[in-house]
């Protein structure tokens, strides 16, 4: 499909960075899907002459790039802020190695938690990894910035981390085409063991290195072209980066503004220059007060975080408002709606198992995918989710300090792409340690909550081709756990007796959930034949709307129907299934214990 | 309209709103304007309440829109035509699919669907212009292309020739449901002129 229109090509800031990571030259690029930093490798690797794929996590991403720029190519890691926690362990000591060929960390932050499980802001990484960090405003300068990004790399020899956020990532602008450029380093091994052995003895030689380079960064950033001074109205001077540097021009267009394309290391004489051409300086930045610590470390007085907010997203409007409280309008007030939050599909698989999870009075450690919407009621069957893999781990502190007999108390809850990405570690604990809390582990054959990615068990690679598919159950038989146990969760009642039996068993045991998630393209190929309910002999039991499945819903009866419509007098409604919504799973036929519902003839 | 505009687009996951919001804002780049849209991915969108922005000019910065300041509003359903309202203004315009999709709340029996919903807008002197898309989309014979039925109706009131939208159908779309989107924007057009 076409990007082109007659202005330049209309990019999100994501297929914008694959774009520049092309045309600069970019070999090898490796990274774990997480929103929002997906597509940037989904729109990589349809270019040709760049080796893109997934790894099963951050840290193995982020080295497996370090490999490549060893050998001199230019590489590409990307990921979610949180991933880079996972990553921090390559990144810290990847700044005292440096760099051959040019080395490019994305972090896409995701400030007001659209799909994350906390807002951390990775600028705070730059500072302590002690590594240069880039920060574009939208697609235009992102796509500019990862050429700049990988130059830099190369000139002082550290990797670099260029920080996108949801509204760099996710959002849509015109962007120019250019060319692709040749990485200037030949490929090759080279062996350089005082720069790649961290041994103490020649990281301490190193360690020393990285603050020269620092301090050449810094006195580089003085004169960085995405640094600089936007001349206007000197009452105010806003200094800015990324993101809200948009906001501030739109709240006031005529402000100086010093704009911070490199937001670490700080130009300080920029800024001490800047401070005295204008009269008041105020410092705006989403999250963290990053920039604003660091200006008053300089000694140079500013305002930041007493007027902007420190959490969520900012916008124009926050902005104006924050610094000029009179311009509030009066906006109309919201509304009283039913909410409508996120659901699983109908058809999910996910849903069969955590219908059961919250029939059988449990503690469920929960992990990070679509399946942590099985929080959500009717469900409410999740009781903990922190981050990825911890569910395990999680599940096994519990049971070793709820003490002997506890096991049946806690089970844990995983995907098959998160437990590929740091679950493993946390079962071989289990096993290692002896707690026999039930490990679940549900294989969807994908990795779905991010938009359908391959995985090492889904059989494909990043590009779709056929790719070896891990055994999950091998896997989990080779740490040790004698009892493995595979079910069909669309077959709820007879999951339910597997579960219960897994649950009661004092050792290690993993019940494999495995069903393939609905959006594959296989599965929306396939043509789904609806279930109905045959209301005449629905009693409005309500069990099948206790699945929660968008395509159940409930009619209630009004006085006195009940029994007009020949149904018992205390029967308060009946189910009816939405023919173009159902999924054709079969969940809710399996729990209707009145053979109130078929499967149809199919549909057209 | 202006010489620069705010839309927001609202409704459920699954209607296809970035479809929309796509043509939207390649109609309006076609026409010389700068333009941004913002959407959001990953978990918000399984089937909760979903919103894209767009917004066109000379010259945009910010891809946001400031409440208040939403000028049109494309809802995929009738409630969600609601629920942004701190977006609206006096004299903005909402053209809204009276689809209803049921939330789970509702859904499962714990709540009610509220009706006459739309007069919480035009009794806040927001201009309502009300289509039943999924029924349009189901006259030209399919169901699904009620997003491109809305985009029909838009295309009313924006600063860029019809002709030009038709176009761009015809280039994004794959060939199997070209006509069938076609023909999907013209009855969303014609239920506005």
């Amino acid at each position: 499909m076409t990007h082109e229109t007659t202005q330049g090509l209309w990019l999100s800031g994501n297929e914008a960075i694959a774009l520049g990571a092309y045309e600069a030259g970019v070999k090898v690029a490796s990274g774990y899907p997480g929103t929002p930093s997906t597509e940037i490798l989904e729109n990589l690797c349809t270019y040709q002459g760049v080796y893109c794929e997934w790894a099963p996590n951050e840290k193995v991403g982020l080295e497996t790039a370090l490999g490549a720029s060893f050998v001199g190519a230019r590489a590409l890691a990307t990921m979610k802020h949180v991933g880079v926690n996972v990553a921090a362990d390559p990144l810290f000591t990847a700044s005292y190695t440096g760099v051959r060929g040019g080395l490019v960390l994305v972090s896409a932050d995701d400030p007001e938690m659209h799909s994350s499980q906390n807002e951390q802001d990775n600028r705070n990484y730059a500072f302590a990894a002690k590594v240069p960090m880039l920060e574009p405003s939208d697609p235009s300068e992102a796509k500019e910035m990862v050429g700049a990004a990988f130059r830099l790399s190369e000139e002082l020899d550290t990797p670099v981390m260029l920080r996108i956020t949801t509204r760099v990532s996710h959002v849509k602008g015109v962007v120019t085409k250019g060319v692709r450029e040749e990485a200037p380093v030949a490929i090759g091994i080279e062996k350089v063991p005082g720069k790649l052995v961290m041994l103490p003895a020649m990281a301490r030689k190193r360690r020393v290195y990285v603050e020269e380079r620092m301090a050449k960064c810094k006195r580089l950033a003085e004169a960085y072209p995405y640094n600089r001074i936007e001349d206007g109205d000197r009452q105010r001077g806003f200094v800015t980066s990324g993101v809200s540097y948009l906001y501030v021009k739109e709240a006031f267009p005529e402000a100086a503004v010093l704009k911070l394309g490199m937001c670490w290391p700080l130009p300080e004489e920029m800024i001490r220059s800047f401070a005295a051409m204008v009269g008041e300086l105020i410092v705006v930045e989403e999250l963290d007060p990053f920039l604003e610590t660091h200006i008053k470390a300089m000694g140079i007085p500013c305002r930041g975080k007493e007027l902007i907010p420190n959490q969520g997203e900012l916008n124009t409007a926050i902005v104006r408002e924050a610094i000029d409280p009179a311009s509030k309008p009066q906006l109309f007030a919201p509304v009283e709606l039913p909410n409508r939050p996120p659901n699983m599909c109908a058809g999910c698989p996910h849903r069969g198992i955590f219908y059961n999870l919250s029939r059988m009075k449990l503690f469920v450690s929960g992990d990070i995918g679509c399946y942590t919407l099985g929080f959500l009621p009717p469900l409410s069957a999740m009781d903990a989710c922190v981050c990825m893999g911890a569910s395990v781990p999680i599940a096994h502190g519990m049971v070793k300090a709820l003490g002997e007999g506890s096991h049946d108390k806690v089970v844990s809850v995983i995907g098959d792409s998160t437990f590929l990405h740091s679950g493993i570690t946390g079962l071989v604990n289990s096993v290692y340690n002896g707690s026999a809390a039930t490990l679940i582990i549900l294989d969807n054959r994908i990795t779905a909550m991010t938009g359908q990615q391959h995985n090492p068990a889904s059989g494909g690679s990043i590009l779709g081709d056929p790719a070896p598919s891990l055994d999950l159950e091998g896997l989990c038989r080779a740490i040790g756990v004698k009892h493995v146990f595979t079910v069909n969760p669309h077959d709820v009642v007879e999951t339910r007796k597997v579960l219960k039996a897994a649950v009661e068993l004092s050792e290690p045991s993993v019940v494999i959930s495995r069903a393939p998630c609905v959006l594959l393209p296989e599965m929306k190929e396939r043509r789904p034949v609806s279930y109905f309910t045959n209301q005449d002999n629905c009693v409005g039991c309500m069990s099948c709307i206790r699945l929660g499945c968008p395509a159940i819903s409930w009619t209630a009866f009004a006085e006195g129907e009940a029994v007009a419509r020949g149904y018992r007098a205390t029967q308060k409604g009946v189910s009816k299934i939405d023919e173009i919504l159902c999924n054709d799973c079969g969940q809710c036929a399996s729990l209707c214990k009145f053979n109130a519902i078929t499967r149809g003839e199919g549909k057209k | 309209m202006n010489d620069k505009g705010n839309i927001l687009f609202s409704g459920v996951g699954g209607q296809g709103i970035l479809l929309a919001s796509e043509i939207t804002a390649y109609g309006l780049l076609r026409a010389g304007y700068d333009a941004k849209k913002s959407e959001v991915h990953g978990m918000a969108q399984r089937g909760g309440s979903v919103t894209a922005q767009l917004r066109y000019g000379k010259k945009v910065y910010s891809p946001l829109i400031e409440p208040g300041r939403a000028d049109v509003q494309m809802a995929f359903e009738m409630m969600e035509a609601v629920r942004y309202l701190p977006y609206l203004h006096r004299g903005s315009k909402v053209i809204v699919n009276t689809q209803k999709i049921l939330p789970p709340a509702v859904a499962t029996g714990q709540a009610v669907y509220p009706e006459g919903i739309l007069d919480e807008l035009r009794r806040r002197d927001i201009e309502v212009v009300a289509i039943d898309a999924f029924e349009l989309a189901r006259s030209v014979g399919e169901g699904r292309t009620a997003n491109v039925v809305m985009v029909g109706a838009l295309s009313v009131f924006l600063p860029v020739e019809g002709e030009v939208f038709a176009e761009i159908i015809r280039v994004r779309v794959p060939e199997r449901f070209r006509e069938v989107n076609l023909e999907a924007f013209a009855a969303g057009r014609k239920a506005c002129q």
